[in-house]
């Protein structure tokens, strides 16, 4: 294997685990911030005890988090020398100020953790949080205006290889910032929502039908279902963004071959790649120039327009509509739990519903997943679209296979690990047992 | 000041608090592993996890923070270090990340185990020596570059006295400044046991750190004598630091005022590395890197500057409040709240 295909694959898997301890990071204290909250102005301590153990699991994640970090961090450097020394001089403000952030966040979160019972007016303590949320939301927004820039760079000129006339502001608010940022900052609150509510609903499904539980699923579920819809609104305009922007991106997601007008969202299907007909997929009429424009008899630019060599990996088109049908079902699934809610509780717990709840937790974190390697690889053959190849990027290291290897194990056993110690300290510890030692009543249904 | 000495300033400072807040807790791991197998393990575990708990994020962002900054402010380094460091930086990155996670798991997860708390030892010992080379390797003679390749010769790394000797002073000084550390710490809590023997093992490794220095300034003599020669010019440093030390092993003998005691070991510390950092320009890998002409450029350095100043508002603040609440709370010391 040469040592570009390395590089990629290490990049690519390293942030493809980051992202799944970096989501919870964002998303999670923004959830315990509202059961906290909740508990406050409810005056009911079982809000309180969400919090604090949601915080218990939290605190495994976000070591996970912050190692995984700290390794993408310097394999930026490792494995993509040649990004780093021209990007570098331009993207090391948004890095400079993800650190700050983080530093803001660990701090108070170290506070937060292991001051539960300390302050005498318990707004104190929810008080820590907010520098918590805030920090890890603007680390995401620092370090995704670093992934937009590399989407739509501005914000510099290039003469001869050296990189000249640097404007840090320009290149961090570039393009794809205001769609990219708020979609992944939305789209990790909405997994969180969907990987708590997933929970709360795999302990009803096992039996343990108390309050507590109902309470969790209705606050979990019913915000899956805001987030949902406020992450699919972004993802709309993000697809506005790349029509107008990076169309082969959008293009190679839909594959369309010919400009059309007016265009037709496809789903699904297989491409033939010689004569570029598609079997079996289903075609919505004109819904891809809506999704592009805003209205359906727009024309969309497909990527006959584009040189070949230029053009991304075809199979993008599944990972794109995989996302799409995440939101979809998760939107759908988490309607339906708050209507039945309201009219007609008796059926709250319905079995398939809880079922559907359950997974489309996992399902949320896949679409995170489908999203960046979609975003990422619909990129190619540009590292910055325009002015980098990938390939001009990598490494030469004679040894990057072996670290991808080593790595490669490391992140097996992160997982595993990690996700034996969540179980673990879910099981050995139920909440029935901890409400009794603290005394919070409860009650079964 | 030109923005290139603010830019390396600032990030040496961080490099600094990083060495500091990191071998306190590099050499707890080993103390306390130590203490469990020698059976003084209780007291000074208990110590141990009190401080450690609450901090040990913000020492890793320390070291982001550097390595963040250092491609900020000067991207070439990402260039050179980077192509050339591929197996050593993975290797540090493997037991950084071994170390922070397996804390955390045990931590909170589940109670001691032992496997856990030799890798807790090990690491502290294993993570220093790593991170180490890097220095030795920015004096040269390691690195080269052909045409556009770059090669690291690993095996010269590992024949050269000066890189053994760095490591070596790099283990010392992390077991002198965790044991300084913990030995006030523990006095503040009213450990008397826990402070006793951490005040013997802060003497014992006292002697060595001289040592390794005075090892270390001799290797460097034959590794870059270029270098040597600008360490004489800043000499004064260097005297200073050895003044502190004095004064280090002076109050701990007398058994007095440890808090000034480790203060006095931050400054030998800052003193010696400032003088090694300033002896050390205008080179950040000699001789193909200097400061001058690998710096991004001048907007781009001002306005990393301005987003240090905003982010300094902030940390200041925050760190005093979070060492208020765990590191200079009596109650919380003593183990009253948890
Ligand atoms: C829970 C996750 C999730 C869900 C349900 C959706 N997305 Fe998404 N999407 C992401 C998570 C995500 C992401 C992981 O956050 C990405 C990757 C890069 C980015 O900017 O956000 C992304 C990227 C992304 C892009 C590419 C942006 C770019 O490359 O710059 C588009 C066009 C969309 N999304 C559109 C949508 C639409 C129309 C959705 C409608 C239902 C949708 N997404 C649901
Ligand atoms: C937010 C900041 C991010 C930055 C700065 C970034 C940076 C990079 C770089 C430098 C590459 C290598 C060049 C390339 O192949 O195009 C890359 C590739 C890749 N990244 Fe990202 N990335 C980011 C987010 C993510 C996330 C969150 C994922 C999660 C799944 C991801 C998945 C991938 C994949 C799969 C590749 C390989 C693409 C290929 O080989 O075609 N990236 N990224
Ligand atoms: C959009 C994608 C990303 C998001 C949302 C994200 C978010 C996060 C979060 C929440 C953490 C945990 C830190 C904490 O909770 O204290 C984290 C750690 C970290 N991330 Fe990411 N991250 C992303 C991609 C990246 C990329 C591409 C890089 C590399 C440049 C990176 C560098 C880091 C570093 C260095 C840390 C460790 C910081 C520390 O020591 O506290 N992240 N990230």
């Amino acid at each position: 294997m040469d040592t570009v295909l390395i590089s990629r694959m290490m990049i690519g898997i390293t942030l493809g685990f980051h992202i799944i301890f970096a989501t919870l990071g964002v998303g999670i204290p923004f959830m315990i911030l509202l059961a906290e909250w909740f508990g406050m102005i409810r005056k009911d301590p079982q809000y309180s005890l969400l919090a604090r153990r949601w915080a218990r699991g939290y605190s495994i994640t976000v070591a996970v988090g912050v190692v995984t970090g700290t390794i993408i961090g310097l394999q930026l450097s490792l494995f993509f020398p040649g990004f780093m020394r021209i990007a570098g001089h331009v993207i090391s403000l948004p890095l400079f100020l993800e650190t700050f952030a983080f530093f803001f966040e660990a701090i108070f979160l170290g506070i937060y953790l292991y001051t539960w019972d300390r302050f005498k007016k318990p707004v104190t303590h929810l008080l820590l949080l907010f520098p918590v949320v805030i920090g890890s939301g603007l680390s995401a927004f620092f370090i995704t205006t670093v992934n937009a820039f590399m989407n739509t760079p501005q914000g510099f000129t290039i003469r001869n290889g050296v990189i000249l006339e640097i404007d840090p502001l320009k290149s961090m608010f570039n393009p794809a910032t205001p769609t990219e940022t708020t979609h992944v900052i939305a789209s990790a609150y909405m997994t969180c929502a969907a990987v708590l509510a997933a929970i709360s609903a795999f302990y009803i499904l096992r039996g343990k039908r108390i309050d507590y539980y109902r309470k969790a699923l209705r606050l979990t579920a019913g915000t899956t279902f805001v987030l949902t819809l406020a992450t699919s609104i972004i993802g709309d305009l993000s697809g506005k963004f790349l029509a107008n922007q990076q169309p082969e991106k959008l293009a190679a997601a839909e594959w369309l071959f010919h400009s059309e007008s007016p265009a037709d969202l496809l789903i699904g299907g297989v491409l033939d790649p010689v004569t570029q007909q598609v079997k079996y997929g289903i075609k919505i009429p004109g819904l891809l120039s809506f999704l592009a424009h805003d209205d359906f008899h727009s024309k969309v630019i497909g990527l006959n327009e584009f040189p070949r060599d230029l053009w991304p990996p075809l199979f993008v088109h599944y990972l794109f509509d995989l996302m799409v049908s995440v939101g979809i079902f998760s939107a759908a699934v988490t309607a339906f739990f708050v209507c039945i809610r309201y009219l007609i509780s008796r059926l709250e717990w319905n079995r398939w519903l809880l079922r559907a709840l359950l997974i489309n937790g996992p399902l949320s974190m896949l679409a995170i997943e489908f999203g960046w390697t979609y975003a990422e690889i619909g990129r190619q053959p540009w590292i910055l679209r325009g002015y980098m190849k990938v390939a001009e990027a990598a490494t030469t290291s004679p040894q990057a296979g072996s670290m991808l290897v080593v790595f490669c194990a490391l992140y097996l056993v992160l997982g595993i690990l990690s996700s034996y110690i969540l179980m673990r300290m879910a099981s050995s510890n139920p909440v029935e047992n901890e409400m009794e030692k603290r005394g919070v009543k409860w009650n079964a249904i | 000041m030109p923005y290139e000495l603010i830019g390396i300033s600032v990030l040496w400072i961080f490099l600094y608090g990083y060495v500091i807040t990191a071998s306190i807790d590099f050499g707890a791991g080993f103390f306390s592993y130590y203490g469990k197998m020698t059976g003084k393990g209780e007291m000074i575990h208990a110590v141990i996890s009190r401080y450690l708990s609450p901090v040990w994020e913000v020492t890793n962002v320390f070291l982001v923070f550097f390595f963040v900054g250092i491609v900020g402010f000067f991207p070439e380094t990402a260039y050179y270090y980077g192509t050339a460091l591929m197996v050593p930086a993975s290797i540090a990155l493997l037991l950084l990340a071994i170390r922070g996670s397996f804390y955390a798991f045990s931590h909170y997860g589940n109670p001691k185990s032992h496997i856990y708390h030799l890798l807790y030892g090990a690491t502290g010992l294993l993570i220093p020596a790593a991170l180490s080379t890097v220095l030795t390797i920015s004096e040269g003679g390691y690195i080269s570059k052909l045409g556009n390749t770059i090669t690291f010769h690993a095996g010269a790394l590992f024949a050269s006295p000066y890189s053994w000797s760095v490591v070596c002073l790099a283990l010392v000084s992390v077991m002198f400044i965790s044991a300084t550390f913990l030995t006030y710490y523990a006095n503040k809590a009213n450990d008397r046991q826990a402070e006793e023997i951490l005040r013997t093992w802060a003497l014992f490794w006292s002697l060595p750190t001289i040592f390794a220095s005075i090892l270390t300034f001799m290797a460097l003599y034959v590794q870059n004598p270029e270098h040597f020669s600008r360490m004489m010019n800043n000499s004064w440093w260097f005297i200073l630091s050895l003044a502190f030390f004095l004064n280090v092993v002076r109050l701990l003998i007398l058994k007095r005022s440890y808090g000034f005691g480790f203060v006095s070991v931050m400054l030998q510390f800052f003193t010696a590395f400032w003088g090694y950092g300033a002896s050390h320009l205008p080179y950040l890998l000699y001789p193909y890197l200097v400061i001058q002409s690998s710096m991004t450029s001048p907007k781009m350095a001002l306005a990393l500057i301005w987003a240090f100043i905003g982010g300094l508002c902030l940390f200041i603040p925050s760190i005093t409040l979070l060492l208020r609440l765990f590191l200079f709370n009596a109650n919380y010391r003593k183990g009253v709240i948890k």
